[in-house]
């Protein structure tokens, strides 16, 4: 098997993976990067954001400000040391993202323009248009083509994490143009691999997002955290899940049930603010939960209007006018025009809430540092946890910048500090252990399973029990029926035999991810006996700070259901108090 | 949301099992408002996993699933199949070498586009503790198009010179290098002039426009082509007409 010595190797070239590469090659160009990715950088999933990302920056808001509305948005359950470093770092981060090219949005005497976002108190969302994530994505790909020492692995997936003398010293990765292991040896990793909402039908997610990352770690035996916190975005196209941004209420939308009522109202979201102003931090701007729940409420009262595609509710933004959509949502226009045939100029927009993104990952702490020496993580793969039980939109993406960076920082420290490597032999003997095992799943025949059945059931299974509202006795049927087919997994069997771009292999790969993640998706969900942010249960209504001001950590078994342990979370200056989105008081 | 059989022929090639190109028809019940990546995700699924193709985003952002649809450059993912008869024939993207299936080699593209330096190449240095460059709506507009290509290579698959001469850095790279030219906070035009002047391919193209027609992004290729050649032509005089205008 063909190895390849490197200093660093980073799993993951979107946002954070190419933040982390470069500074690593700003810091010391003599360190030699490897970057892996199973896409080429540009088709990673930062491309699809694209409401914006939250710094400070304008002088009417603050530091407090942006830790306030972050904490309270992520009911308590956010680090706050974590907190206090990123919206420290955050400002800095997206100026030097303007300082490398990132077309952001303007104000007319030329300084960065910013929006409001759902659960922001004070508009603090930098963005290029409704792109914003396909700008930082492409800013960042293309910066990264100045530094030589960034050696980049494209369309390699990373299949095992090398862990020798209990330090992480490197991968494996299947070339997958042709087939071959590689084996990557490194001083320190750093994940950067995204999210995993694939597990679910109905998302925004690409379909990259698997969850591999996530699986990496937590199959080397380090513990993922907080994984029952899933984000439902309110505003998806009914047919498809496509995202229509949390910018088309910042800018003024405004969402009606079937009798034309603004109904967040109803859900202690209001009073209703005037049509064409919004008031930030109510109704249309409340935080992603809470509307997602408010739909919920709405279909239970039989108030959403229905469609070929299923219930929902309309988005209206013609009040807008075309002028103002043309220029600050023209994505959100075409995605409606092309995918549902309805032109926001004009009419309504059907929507109904959908999966968008994981709070929970890898546990790191405020040094992206993995508890695994040597292994650190970064982006939506990791959970810090800045956001806590329901993330804030435009928080994610000064994430990946934010700690993007701080990986490659801690990754240099622990390169600093000095240890001895392992024994070439030891590691190689891992890697070949690695490649038989994707050996053996090609060479299998007569498999009993196939890999697109059992991925429907998985995510049949997820979408009817692990929703928006959650049950004892549904995420009961949920943790036994991932464990099953998680036993069933063993019964498949490819159909492609060669080696040459087999995605039938590499779908196999990613549903192992995925079952791996669902499990601590289900297991952790059906332990927290709470309601707090994005994991609501109607036989566990209210949040318990007695018990539960706690992080879920996951830890992996092969073939058992993981075992749980409990953090303390990380209070600095925030007591939990009262999440209140109603605009009366404020 | 009515349903129609469709006749789904597409290009296969394994280099390990086959000796040459050929095509595998199948039948794919169509919902009328999929577009031609779900089919082909039906068959990938229900009828023969071992087809391969790239996709991800299924919003057209991503830029991985430019393919040949009845023969034109189009991303998979926003070819709807209501636009298309009940037979569909689909290849890899023209102009690039075939990997297996729909999948074509990138590597082309990505050197080419490494080669014209697409980044900020700053007039003046200043640190980020001094806050963000200024440059005003009317200076973004100059060059926020070309921003916007995803690179799906859907140009370089339509442009008859990329087919003739395959040294030329073609439509979307030369964009790229004209977006960062013409950024306000930019000072490297020289420096990517030099790799663009010495393209035979620039002083060739023929202006079809081919590339324009077909990019899903309306990046207008064409257009920067024409006016980085103006820009060329306009340099060339300077140094030859006017030799002590020379730095
Ligand atoms: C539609 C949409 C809109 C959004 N809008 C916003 C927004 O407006 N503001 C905001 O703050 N956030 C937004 N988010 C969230 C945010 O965009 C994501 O959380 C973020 O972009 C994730 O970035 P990442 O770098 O962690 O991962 P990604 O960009 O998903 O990249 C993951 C990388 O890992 C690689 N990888 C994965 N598995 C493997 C493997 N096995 N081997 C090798 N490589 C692998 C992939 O190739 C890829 O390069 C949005 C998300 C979505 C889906
Ligand atoms: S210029 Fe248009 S067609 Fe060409 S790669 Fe870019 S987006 Fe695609
Ligand atoms: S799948 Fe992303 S562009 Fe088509």
């Amino acid at each position: 098997m063909e190895i390849v010595k490197t200093d660093i190797a980073i799993v993951g070239a979107g946002g954070a993976g190419l933040r982390a590469a470069i500074a690593l090659a700003e810091a010391d160009p003599k360190l030699r990067i490897a970057l892996i990715s199973k896409v080429y950088p540009m088709r990673s999933h930062t491309c699809a954001a694209e409401g914006g990302a939250a710094g400070v920056i304008k002088s009417d808001d603050s530091m407090a400000l942006h830790f306030g509305d972050t904490v309270g948005g992520g009911d308590w359950l956010s680090d706050q040391d974590a907190v206090e470093y990123f919206i420290q770092e955050a400002p800095k981060e997206l100026t030097q993202l303007e300082h490398w090219g990132c077309p952001w949005s303007r104000e007319p005497d030329g300084s960065v323009a910013v929006r409001p976002f759902g659960g922001m108190k004070i508009k603090r969302t930098w963005f290029a248009a409704d792109k914003s994530g396909f700008h930082i994505l492409h800013t960042l790909f293309q910066t990264s083509l100045k530094y030589p020492s960034i050696q980049r692995f494209d369309e390699y997936y990373a299949t095992d994490l090398l862990v020798e003398d209990g330090r992480c010293q490197g991968l494996t990765a299947l070339e997958i143009r042709s087939g071959q292991m590689k084996q990557f040896q490194a001083k320190a990793v750093i994940i950067a691999a995204g999210g995993g909402g694939k597990m679910f039908p109905f998302t925004t997610n690409g379909n990259i997002k698997t969850g591999d990352g996530m699986a990496l770690a937590y199959r080397a035996g380090t513990p993922l955290k907080d994984m029952e916190f899933v984000q439902y975005h309110p505003t998806g196209l009914p047919n498809n899940g496509i995202l229509l941004t949390e910018g088309c209420r910042g800018e003024g939308g405004v969402l009606f049930n079937k009798h034309g009522r603004r109904y967040l109202q109803d859900y202690g979201m209001g009073p209703e603010t005037p049509i064409g102003q919004p008031v930030l931090k109510t109704m249309e701007l409340g935080p992603r939960d809470r509307l997602s729940q408010a739909f919920w409420g709405e279909q239970k009262k039989g108030n959403t209007v229905s469609t070929p595609w299923g219930d929902c509710v309309l988005l209206d933004m013609r009040h807008l006018g075309e002028k103002k959509i043309d220029e600050r949502l023209p994505l959100v226009r075409d995605l409606c025009i092309s995918y549902l045939g309805k032109d926001p100029v004009k009419e309504p927009i059907p929507i109904r809430p959908v999966v968008h993104y994981m709070m929970g990952g890898i546990h790191t702490d405020t040094r992206a540092a993995t508890r695994l020496p040597g292994l650190f993580a970064a982006g939506e793969c990791a959970c810090v946890s800045i956001n806590g039980a329901n993330r804030l939109g435009s928080n994610s993406l000064t994430e990946l910048l934010v700690f993007g960076k701080r990986a490659a920082l801690s990754a240099i420290e622990h390169i600093q500090s000095g240890f001895p490597t392992s024994k070439d032999a030891a590691l190689a003997a891992q890697a070949q252990a690695s490649e038989a095992r994707i050996d053996a799943l090609m060479k299998k025949t007569g498999g009993t399973e196939t890999i697109a059945g059992l991925r429907k059931e998985m995510m049949e299974t997820m979408e009817t029990n692990v929703g928006i509202y959650r049950t004892g006795s549904e995420l009961a049927t949920a943790c036994d029926k991932i464990s099953e087919l998680r036993q069933r997994y063993a019964n498949i069997a490819l159909h492609d035999k060669t080696h040459v771009y087999n995605t039938d292999l590499m779908q196999a790969l990613e549903l192992k991810s995925m079952l791996d993640c669902a499990e601590a998706v289900t297991v952790g969900a059906r332990e927290r006996k709470e309601s707090r942010g994005a994991h609501q249960r109607l036989d566990f209504t209210e949040r318990d700070d007695v018990n539960l001001l706690k992080h879920t950590l996951t830890h992996y078994h092969p073939t058992d259901p993981p075992r749980i342990e409990y953090l303390d979370v990380v209070i600095t200056q925030s007591q939990p108090g009262v999440r209140d989105y109603s605009g009366a008081k404020k | 949301m009515s349903e129609r059989q469709i006749q789904l022929e597409v290009l296969r090639y394994n280099p390990e099992t086959d000796s040459e190109p050929r095509y595998q028809s199948y039948s794919v019940p169509c919902l009328n408002e999929w577009v031609v990546l779900d089919a082909l995700n039906y068959v990938k699924d229900n009828l023969d996993p071992t087809l391969s193709y790239r996709w991800s985003c299924h919003m057209a952002v991503c830029g991985s699933c430019g393919m040949m649809i009845n023969g034109e450059p189009k991303l998979a993912c926003k070819a709807f199949i209501h636009e298309y008869t009940d037979q569909i024939r689909v290849d890899p993207l023209a102009n690039f070498p075939i990997e297996r299936d729909l999948v074509t080699s990138v590597e082309d593209f990505i050197t080419k586009l490494a080669s014209v330096k697409p980044y900020l190449i700053p007039k003046s240095d200043q640190p980020v503790s001094a806050g963000e460059f200024k440059q005003t709506p009317a200076e973004l507009k100059k060059f926020k198009q070309y921003t916007l290509c995803i690179n799906c290579m859907l140009c370089y698959a339509a442009c008859p010179q990329y087919g003739l001469v395959p040294e030329f850095l073609g439509p979307a790279a030369i964009s790229m290098a004209h977006r960062y030219n013409q950024d306000s906070r930019d000072g490297g035009r020289d420096e990517r002039q030099e790799v663009i002047a010495s393209d035979e391919g620039v002083w060739e193209c023929s202006f079809v426009g081919a590339c324009s027609e077909v990019c899903p992004k309306h990046v207008d290729p064409a257009g920067a082509l024409q006016q980085v050649k103006v820009a060329s032509t306009i340099d060339w005089y300077k140094e030859h007409l006017m030799p002590w205008m020379k730095k």
